[in-house]
């Protein structure tokens, strides 16, 4: 049942990606040359509209959070060193799959590269555990638990900063 | 059949669509507990592959006994994407069977071994990267962010500096 509901899920998913074209590596490359937003456009508004939703939710009761750990060095080191493939690649892993879908033959050779990548991490794991993935460790942190204040208040502020890069993107009309 | 014309257009507001995928997380996150993402499901599928070859060693890894290398929720997810890749691109007749990517071939030429080549190191990297900062722009960047993690909204910002100034520098004969 589950995994019919993951199934469905990547499908709607799929579709989203593919309508909206953020699965092209001319959208991901254009957003990181600066000529085309297209991709942060999406990112920003469904990050919003899942934020608000997801912390009435909590709020209620009705759902839990899944909280990824923070290592600072690991998730900054390592969100670094995914840009410098990404920049190379042009597609992020869950596009890399949608732009196979919609004919992109590039993509396919990223994804055995991302395979590749996973299993020499797997081997790398064991002397990152006791190094960069235990520096500057913090747990399960959020940022509103962090600064000690209303969620709701980090909520607005997050809205309200993606909202206004929006608008500072239709306005250069990229 | 305006509902129809709708479905089999071309193309859709970034704002419509990313606005549903963020219903779509909270949907996910209500019925099964699922947050969205996608890199871990590339070390399950690694772990499958290379227990082909070497069955002794993955059964021993620290890390593939974390991420088992087993069909969950979030593979299939995965697969998901490129069907309902296919299915909205041939819907909309957007469907195309192509190597070298516009922009590449504008700067690069139309050399699809090289595009080739370079997509497969950069994957490289990027899998290994997304890892060690647990996770990708779907698991980060939208799950994550959208929950306000710290780990998440710092991996972010890792993903989007190391990306500006590599692509810059590709692209720098561009100003």
């Amino acid at each position: 049942m589950l995994l019919v509901a993951g199934l469905i899920t990547g499908i709607i998913f799929g579709f989203l990606l593919q309508k909206s074209k953020v699965l092209r590596y001319d959208k991901q490359l254009g957003a990181l040359i600066f000529e085309d937003f297209t991709i942060f456009k999406f990112m920003f508004s469904a990050i919003s509209v899942a934020m608000v939703l997801l912390y009435a939710m909590h709020d209620l009761g009705w759902i839990h959070f899944h909280i990824k750990p923070t290592h600072l060095v690991a998730n900054l080191l390592g969100g670094l060193i995914f840009g410098v493939g990404w920049a190379l690649v042009g597609y992020c892993p869950g596009t890399s799959v949608g732009a196979v879908g919609e004919g992109r033959m590039d993509a396919f050779f990223g994804i055995l590269g991302m395979l590749l990548g996973a299993a020499l991490y797997a081997e790398a794991y064991p002397v990152f555990k006791g190094t960069l993935l235990s520096w500057f460790s913090f747990g399960k942190v959020t940022v509103p638990q962090l600064l000690g204040v209303n969620h709701w208040i980090v909520v607005a502020v997050m809205v309200a900063i993606m909202g206004v890069l929006c608008l500072w993107f239709e306005a250069m009309g990229k | 059949m305006a509902l129809k014309e709708f479905f089999n257009r071309e193309e859709w507001s970034p704002y419509l669509a990313g606005g549903l995928a963020g219903v779509l997380l909270a949907l996910s996150v209500l019925v099964t507990g699922k947050f969205l993402g996608a890199s871990t499901s590339f070390v399950r599928v690694a772990g499958m592959l290379e227990r082909l070859f070497w069955p002794q060693k993955v059964a021993q890894n620290a890390y593939f006994m974390k991420k088992a290398p087993v069909v969950e929720w979030q593979v299939v997810m995965v697969l998901g994407i490129l069907v309902g890749a296919l299915v909205s691109s041939r819907m909309s007749g957007d469907f195309r069977f192509t190597l070298v990517p516009p922009l590449w071939e504008e700067r690069f030429g139309f050399t699809p071994l090289r595009r080739a080549l370079v997509a497969f190191v950069g994957g490289c990297i990027l899998l290994f990267g997304a890892r060690l900062a647990g996770g990708c722009p779907s698991g980060h960047g939208i799950s994550g962010v959208s929950q306000l993690a710290l780990s998440s909204i710092v991996a972010m910002v890792g993903f989007v500096v190391g990306g500006v100034l590599v692509a810059r520098a590709l692209y720098a004969g561009r100003w």
